[in-house]
């Protein structure tokens, strides 16, 4: 465009990422977090503490109390899923201090220099995040066919399974950057994480059904996303528990989500530095 | 006046100019009005004192932080609208950590090779190359966090020029190195500079390293352009007929009044940070 420009050297191809590109990349920032996890274990594993001491202490008790309708399978098969989806969850909600962690360090810049689109970035985070539920899944799942749960065994269900709890993983960890990334410090975002947890649980289908809620609660219960991924994973773990909103509702919403949540995250990833 | 000095040296057309580029914090202006060209195969230092603004320079340029007024072209592209295009072009050597210590060196430079888009069959051979010219080839299949912080430093360089940036940014990269470690790197980087012929941009506080390897020095004082010239033509430029004047003469009279006035608390506490994980 200027003349003096054609004598100079030849411009950087300044061209935005290709959809190639974007999943290659997502999938490096993948690989990043699963390499560190094949270092140092630990923490996988103790994360599969918690849910085996919520199905065998609380679920032992109320199984007994019959006081929950749960549609015709006996009430330890109808939590499992639900402890699932809170384990998931509760490892997930708490995955944003990472960020401000790197953040600290410094090492979020190294990314951001790098020719690395943003929502691949977060992207790559969310996918991660999901990967760590994987030992969650199989314990829980395997604890739960111990104890006598009618778990589905089908190839194609288990897969389903997974995929719902990648998911929703992936959604809320994402929604767990969006809040490190407002909130900057460690202090605030521990907090924050402590205070949502309980509602996004309580407020859920996880434990008990929507029927025996308020109706208030009914309708704040719909607009959690969790609803839908225990739903999904009941759906796809137990025999004989019937989907509530139908499995193509389940994925469509916890996609949805998914899709606003890195969106809004890639927007907002580039400002924890400045 | 000192700014268009800088402008009319290089012929060529700039590997790197701003034009009037300022950053506003609040009321705070950190960068006001900076003006410089670099030519291509350069090396820039930017000296200053602490809280001068030269961090915030480099950010601007290199993509992390948007300019309030003013512009920059890094390798031909406007760092705000063709940031994909700068990304691709420049390596960044931050003051603070850029090396992912749950992993070992020769994953850090992997994951780097993989997103700065090197093809696959070339990869092991450029990640063992930049191994080598660093010093860390038996340390390859060590975890980082074992490494000591001139290792850290020299991984860190490799890691910023495995896809062969054509302009390298270091902030204070031998900032809180023992002298040894910081000779290592100091040679590093002039290899670099020498045998590559990347393009530098730095910046320093190490006063003989700014004069042993700079083609060019900015002064940054309070945000503003205080001067710009070789090393040769700032120390003349103070007028001191017999004694022969020092850089850091130069140095004390353009920012010299600003000894008390440098840093924050958050800078301090970063900076202490940094000198404990590389001391």
């Amino acid at each position: 465009m200027r003349p003096q420009e054609a004598a100079g050297p030849p411009a950087a191809s300044a061209r935005p990422a290709s959809p190639a590109e974007f999943v290659r990349k997502t999938l490096v920032i993948a690989e990043l977090e699963v390499r560190k996890l094949r270092h140092d274990a630990t923490e996988v594993i103790t994360r599969g503490v918690q849910p085996v001491l919520w199905l065998l202490l609380f679920g032992q008790v109320f199984s007994h109390a019959r006081a929950i309708p749960t549609g015709g399978v006996p009430y330890l098969d109808f939590m499992a899923p639900g402890i699932l989806a809170q384990s998931v969850l509760f490892v997930a909600i708490f995955y944003g201090i990472s960020v401000i962690w790197e953040r600290d360090l410094g090492l979020i810049n190294k990314f951001l220099v790098s020719p690395t689109p943003r929502a691949a970035l977060v992207l790559g985070k969310a996918l991660s995040a999901g990967v760590r539920t994987l030992p969650q899944i199989a314990v829980i799942f395997g604890l739960a066919a111990l104890l006598g749960v009618k778990v589905l065994w089908n190839p194609l269900t288990l897969l389903g399974l997974i995929l719902a709890a990648v998911l929703g993983a992936a959604l809320f960890s994402t929604f767990s950057l969006i809040i490190a990334c407002l909130v900057k410090t460690r202090e605030r975002f521990m907090g924050i994480g402590q205070v949502m947890t309980m509602p996004l649980f309580f407020a859920s289908n996880a434990i008990y059904p929507l029927s025996m809620m308020p109706l208030w609660l009914q309708w704040i219960s719909k607009a959690n996303p969790l609803t839908y991924e225990v739903d999904a994973l009941r759906t796809l773990m137990i025999a004989g528990a019937a989907s509530h909103f139908g499995l193509a509702v389940d994925f469509g919403v916890l996609l949805a989500w998914c899709v606003a949540l890195v969106a809004v995250g890639a927007k907002l990833y580039p400002r924890v530095v400045t | 006046m000192t700014a268009t000095t800088a402008m009319m040296e290089t012929t060529a057309t700039p590997i790197l100019e701003t034009r009037g580029l300022t950053r506003r914090f609040g009321d705070v202006t950190a960068v006001d009005d900076f003006t410089i060209a670099v030519a291509e195969g350069e090396a820039f230092g930017l000296l200053g004192p602490n809280g001068a603004g030269k961090t915030t320079v480099i950010r601007m340029l290199t993509t992390l932080l948007p300019p309030t007024a003013g512009s920059a072209r890094v390798a031909g592209c406007d760092v705000q609208r063709q940031a994909m295009g700068v990304r691709r072009a420049i390596g960044y050597v931050p003051q603070a950590l850029s090396v992912d210590g749950a992993l070992t060196a020769y994953e850090n430079l992997l994951i780097f090779a993989k997103l700065y888009d090197i093809p696959r069959k070339e990869r092991a051979g450029r990640i063992e190359h930049a191994l080598a010219l660093v010093g860390l080839t038996d340390a390859a299949g060590r975890m980082v966090r074992e490494f000591s912080g001139g290792m850290i430093r020299r991984l860190e360089i490799a890691q910023s020029t495995l896809h062969r940036p054509r302009v390298l940014f270091l902030d204070e990269p031998t900032v809180g190195l023992d002298p040894l470690a910081r000779e290592a790197v100091w040679e590093h980087i002039k290899r670099l500079h020498t045998e590559l012929g990347t393009t530098l941009f730095l910046t320093t506080h190490y006063m003989e390293e700014a004069d042993d390897l700079c083609n060019r020095i900015a002064i940054l004082h309070r945000g503003k352009l205080a001067t710009a010239g070789t090393p040769a033509e700032l120390k003349a430029s103070l007028g001191r007929p017999g004694a022969e004047a020092t850089l850091n003469d130069v140095f004390l009279h353009y920012a010299g009044d600003t000894l008390e006035s440098g840093g924050s608390y958050r800078e301090t506490s970063r900076g202490r940070r940094t000198a404990r994980r590389l001391g």
